[in-house]
């Protein structure tokens, strides 16, 4: 009891982080050690919800669970691919904090911007942390001049359309109270990049209180993310879906 | 209310001022009744451009993030060996 309340850091919070993945194998070990690295003295669980990764994704994990503690690290899989909203409320039924944080597997979000999350929350009482890439002090590396075209221009369609609130709308590297977690994901029910801005339109037109910190978005090294034109009807869909229904 | 009554009812409530000004003849009827609208929109799509344009040269970028996140990996990679983690490589 006594170590527990030692590990404590500020004013008994614990912060659930959230990371999905799919065929992470090396990618959730390097997240693991970054997080642990950069939250020394705070209480906090990882919950891996891997969707039946064939790469030893799972495997990988139990051998993490043996090196930090299996209550640091919690593994709750699933058995096939199940998109990453079904993810979210997955994770959520396991976590234990009251504070959740989600973020990728793949490196494009590091932990060591989780302290300021944390910091930025704890100052402002906010009930969302967003990260941002696009204001000063955050950026993305990796996108060619089409790509970033592609995210400015969806980007000024976005705020004229929806006045979101964000500068960031289709960031996924965040820190949500619990409870307002569970409330705004209970009434999303896009797919995909889609669901990440519907969480936070959503959030926004509920009233929640939400700040921003900036983010470095450290693209893929491997593979291109891809972004043609179905992606960009997707987007657009979206845009008018929210557009109507919030 | 959702967003897409707000949007409308403000195109609404602009609408109506526009009108009134043409009824109560304060501007001269002719061709006068589409142009403002018209400049409004073109204005508007200018502006889009414009913001986009701006947000294109302004893009922050980070390439020092890149050679950080290696040394991490490197880092990391090798904290696992010692202990005895496969981690395999990409």
């Amino acid at each position: 009891m006594a170590e527990e309340k030692e590990r404590k850091g500020d004013g008994k919070h614990k912060y659930s982080i959230i990371v999905p993945t799919y065929n992470e194998r090396l990618n959730i070990a390097l997240i693991v050690y970054l997080i642990f690295k950069h939250l020394r003295d705070v209480d906090f669980e990882i919950i891996v919800v891997d969707d039946g990764s064939p790469d030893g994704t799972q495997e990988i994990v139990k051998q993490l669970q043996h090196l930090y503690g299996e209550d640091r690290i919690l593994l709750r899989a699933r058995a096939k691919k199940l998109g990453l909203g079904t993810a979210y409320i997955h994770g959520l039924k396991h976590a234990t904090g009251d504070f959740v944080v989600i973020m990728d597997a793949d490196l494009s979000h590091h932990p060591k911007y989780l302290p300021s999350f944390i910091k930025k929350q704890l100052e402002t009482n906010a009930s969302i942390v967003t990260g941002t890439r696009y204001v000063k002090g955050g950026g993305v590396h990796g996108w060619n001049l089409m790509r970033k075209l592609t995210s400015r221009g969806a980007n000024v369609l976005a705020q004229t359309l929806l006045w979101p609130g964000v500068s960031d709308l289709t960031g996924s590297f965040r820190l949500y109270k619990k409870s307002v977690l569970e409330d705004v994901i209970s009434s999303c029910v896009s797919k995909g990049y889609v669901f990440q801005m519907e969480m936070i339109v959503r959030a926004t037109r509920k009233g929640y209180h939400i700040e921003e910190v900036p983010i470095t978005f450290v693209d893929r090294v491997f593979g291109t993310s891809k972004l043609g034109g179905s992606e960009i009807v997707e987007y657009l869909k979206g845009l008018v879906y929210l557009l109507l229904t919030t | 209310m959702k967003h897409i009554v707000k949007i409308l009812s403000l195109l609404l409530a602009v609408s109506a001022f526009w009108i009134g000004l043409l009824q109560a003849a304060i501007i001269p009827p002719g061709y006068n009744t589409w142009l403002l609208p018209i400049y409004f929109v073109v204005s508007l799509g200018c502006y889009g451009l414009l913001m986009v344009g701006l947000g294109l040269m302004q893009f922050p970028t980070c390439p020092q993030e890149a050679l950080l996140l290696q040394h991490d990996i490197a880092e990391a990679k090798d904290f696992f060996k010692h202990k005895g983690v496969d981690v395999g490589s990409d």
